[in-house]
């Protein structure tokens, strides 16, 4: 068991031009409209902080294995790593049920394998396979699970979602919370006010979040928003900024906003300040519109994975071995299911036309010329 | 079924026993019906709730079911149909109104790519039971931000049904279709048709009574020319009818009912009869319903019955301008259907 003073010894500084983009002075997150914050201590169990390597791990090797067979052309299109923002994914999972709701953008293979999806069903999904998640027909951006809503291409576009699903939760009175997660560039979107305004006035159980990686594609936050405080962009809405390199800050964080949410006091806005090694996507190096001297500092100095574990080390809650042995089984984990996402085959052309609509009858669907007559099946 | 005037209802209260019945009100009995019946279906959209609906379609429905089941939104489409599709994605029916569907151009991303193509985006995993509906088209002296045909822009997308009713019986046995569906369902309403009265069958009374989205209707049998329309010109097809008749032409008038998926059968077992097409819509021409059933009959065996090319009868393809005048000579009127059925028949 470890009582731990959140954000004691981490200051999460970068930026060209210096600015000052430390979270949580002295362990505590920026509030807005809100008496107070999130506690500034937590406990972490030996189980959670085991638990939390491990998952969070296996989301980083599972996206360097997606770049590696992305590279050797196996994985096409579109493909948007989560490298450096796990902690984010992991603590948000950590600190709501599994009967909760959670819906995000398009960088979501970290989201799908936190709400329950296997490893190998996301590498074949993103293989173009026919056992992914989405047999195959989604891709990298369209993987969806039980209260996990993918998976959305259209910036900004799941954020209405998401206020309605937490409309769902509220009128169906199951106490349900939902998880609306946006980037820094999607933040400028209107059709995000339109959702703080409809969830305020309805006090819709959501939890706004927004993964402030510091970049929108190439621009930079400073280059795209005229107020960079995304946590305060709810205006009426309360709400807090959270180092989301810190997986521990992350769940209190949002432990204390599904509270809020339940309570019945309305939607809450949450800023995690994160970071991605990657690129915005494979097609983007990611070094034109930052330096390798930055990415690289905030490697050595912010990295979720290797944070928790030297905490952990350092209180002797884990031995090196024992993160070695989580590190060799999750090689192994990955290494198998690319094995199988590169083997896997392909869907079956006699289902190109399925799933065009739930709980019909079985209708034609014209080819690509006319004596092409397919046939589709719910 | 013909529309008339009659005398004892036009006006006031549709539930008298010569059972004839406005749109408005064949869409609100829908509406109150399958509230009624499901827990899970509810309306949103604009003044719905307080001011009893923009056109009164949904008048009462907010005193009976309250501000849980009947919802007034601000003015904000893109939001709150994305609210509306993410509802049904977590288990509710929502029925998204668009005061037209003008606005819901604002909206037509959460349309298309939440709703319509997440089904099969996740391989039938993921099902977004919702009904977008509102008044579509041509209305009166509204001018051209207001009265533009959304048909065919839905039609084009797969993952969408779209619903364009006639007569009250169509708006009400369609509607409860709609709602049942599993799907997104466009309801293309039309804002001049809410007031006409309409006789109502006796199995229309029924709460469970329902038409099937797909099938189309022959609301008049013909066997000179096939006569091909949906939503406000059926009315005008069957006026034309009426004078092409004392003329000796006889028009099949065959009523559309749902534009996708259309119901191709219907008109090429009509045109096979009558060898000859003129199709009839308020939409622009270019890429329009028209074309489309053109180039259906084209690709199918109806096509060897043609004595004459297909012919299309459209709104013109100009914005909507706001003088009477010119308002009138944007859209199809009854000479026009009449003159472009004889220059078919040649005669």
């Amino acid at each position: 068991m470890l009582q731990t003073q959140l954000l004691s010894n981490h200051h999460f500084n970068f930026g060209r031009r210096g600015r000052d983009s430390s979270v949580g002075r002295a362990g505590k997150c920026d509030v807005h409209r809100l008496e107070e914050g999130p506690p500034l201590k937590a406990e972490l169990t030996r189980e959670q902080g085991l638990r939390y390597y491990r998952i969070m791990q296996t989301v980083r090797r599972m996206e360097l294995k997606a770049d590696q067979l992305y590279k050797q052309k196996i994985i096409r299109g579109f493909c948007h790593l989560y490298d450096g923002q796990e902690a984010c994914a992991v603590g948000i999972e950590a600190a709501i049920n599994p009967s909760d709701h959670l819906i995000t953008a398009y960088r979501a293979h970290g989201y799908t394998y936190t709400r329950g999806i296997a490893v190998k069903e996301i590498l074949a999904e993103l293989t173009g396979r026919r056992g992914g998640v989405a047999k195959g027909k989604g891709g990298s951006m369209h993987m969806y699970a039980p209260h996990f809503y993918g998976g959305n291409g259209i910036v900004g576009a799941q954020v209405p979602l998401g206020a309605g699903i937490a409309l769902a939760c509220q009128y169906q009175g199951n106490n349900q919370v939902c998880v609306a997660l946006y980037g820094d560039g999607a933040a400028n979107q209107g059709q995000l006010f339109e959702s703080f305004n409809m969830a305020a006035l309805w006090k819709l159980p959501c939890i706004f979040t927004c993964e402030n990686n510091q970049y929108g594609m190439g621009t930079s936050v400073e280059r795209a928003s005229a107020s960079t405080d995304y946590y305060k962009r709810g205006d009426f809405i309360p709400g807090i900024r959270v180092d989301g390199m810190d997986v521990l800050c992350v769940r209190e964080a949002f432990k204390f906003a599904a509270e809020h949410c339940r309570s019945g006091k309305g939607p809450i806005v949450m800023e995690l300040k994160t970071y991605r090694y990657h690129g915005h996507s494979m097609s983007d190096p990611g070094v034109s519109y930052r330096t390798r001297e930055e990415i690289q500092e905030v490697r050595s100095k912010s990295d979720p994975i290797t944070m928790l574990k030297e905490r952990m080390l350092s209180n002797n809650m884990a031995s090196v071995e024992e993160f070695k042995e989580i590190d060799i089984a999750i090689r192994k984990e990955v290494e198998e299911a690319a094995q199988y996402a590169t083997s896997d085959p392909e869907p079956p052309l006699e289902e190109l036309c399925n799933h065009i609509f739930s709980n019909d009858s079985p209708l034609e669907v014209r080819g690509t010329n006319p004596w092409a007559r397919l046939k589709s099946v719910s | 079924m013909e529309p008339f005037t009659c005398m004892f209802c036009a006006g006031l209260s549709y539930r008298w026993s010569c059972q004839t019945m406005m749109v408005r009100d064949a869409l609100n009995q829908a509406m109150d019906e399958e509230l009624e019946r499901d827990e899970r279906v509810f309306l949103l959209g604009e003044e719905v709730a307080q001011y009893d609906g923009a056109y009164k379609v949904s008048r009462g429905l907010w005193k009976k079911y309250g501000d849980k089941r009947i919802i007034d939104t601000p003015i904000t489409e893109m939001g709150f149909a994305g609210i509306a599709v993410g509802a049904a994605m977590a288990g509710l029916r929502p029925i998204c109104e668009f005061m037209t569907f003008n606005f819901s151009m604002q909206a037509i991303d959460q349309i298309i790519n939440s709703a319509a193509k997440t089904y099969y985006m996740s391989a039938g995993f993921q099902a977004v039971p919702i009904v977008f509906r509102g008044p579509n088209g041509a209305s009166a002296g509204v001018a051209a931000q207001h009265s533009q045909c959304f048909a065919a822009w839905y039609a084009h997308c797969p993952g969408l049904k779209v619903v364009s009713p006639w007569n009250a019986e169509d708006a009400k046995g369609l509607l409860k279709s709609a709602i049942r569906d599993d799907n997104p369902v466009v309801f293309l309403e039309n804002e001049l048709m809410y007031g006409v009265p309409f006789e109502m069958s006796e199995e229309s009374q029924s709460k469970d009574f329902t038409i099937p989205i797909g099938k189309a209707k022959v609301e008049r049998q013909g066997t000179h020319v096939s006569l091909v329309s949906h939503s406000r010109y059926v009315s005008h097809c069957l006026d034309a009818a009426v004078v092409l008749a004392k003329e000796g032409i006889e028009c099949e008038v065959i009523n559309l009912r749902t534009i996708r998926p259309l119901d191709v059968e219907c008109i090429e077992t009509s045109v096979m009869k009558t060898n000859h097409l003129v199709t009839v819509e308020g939409g622009w021409p270019q890429f329009g319903v028209g074309a489309e059933i053109c180039a259906r009959i084209m690709e199918g065996p109806a096509f060897n019955y043609l004595d004459a090319p297909a012919t299309r009868v459209t709104g013109v393809d100009i914005p909507m301008p706001y003088a009477k005048i010119l308002e009138d000579n944007s859209l199809p009127q009854i000479k026009d259907i009449i003159f472009s059925v004889k220059k078919t028949l040649n005669v």
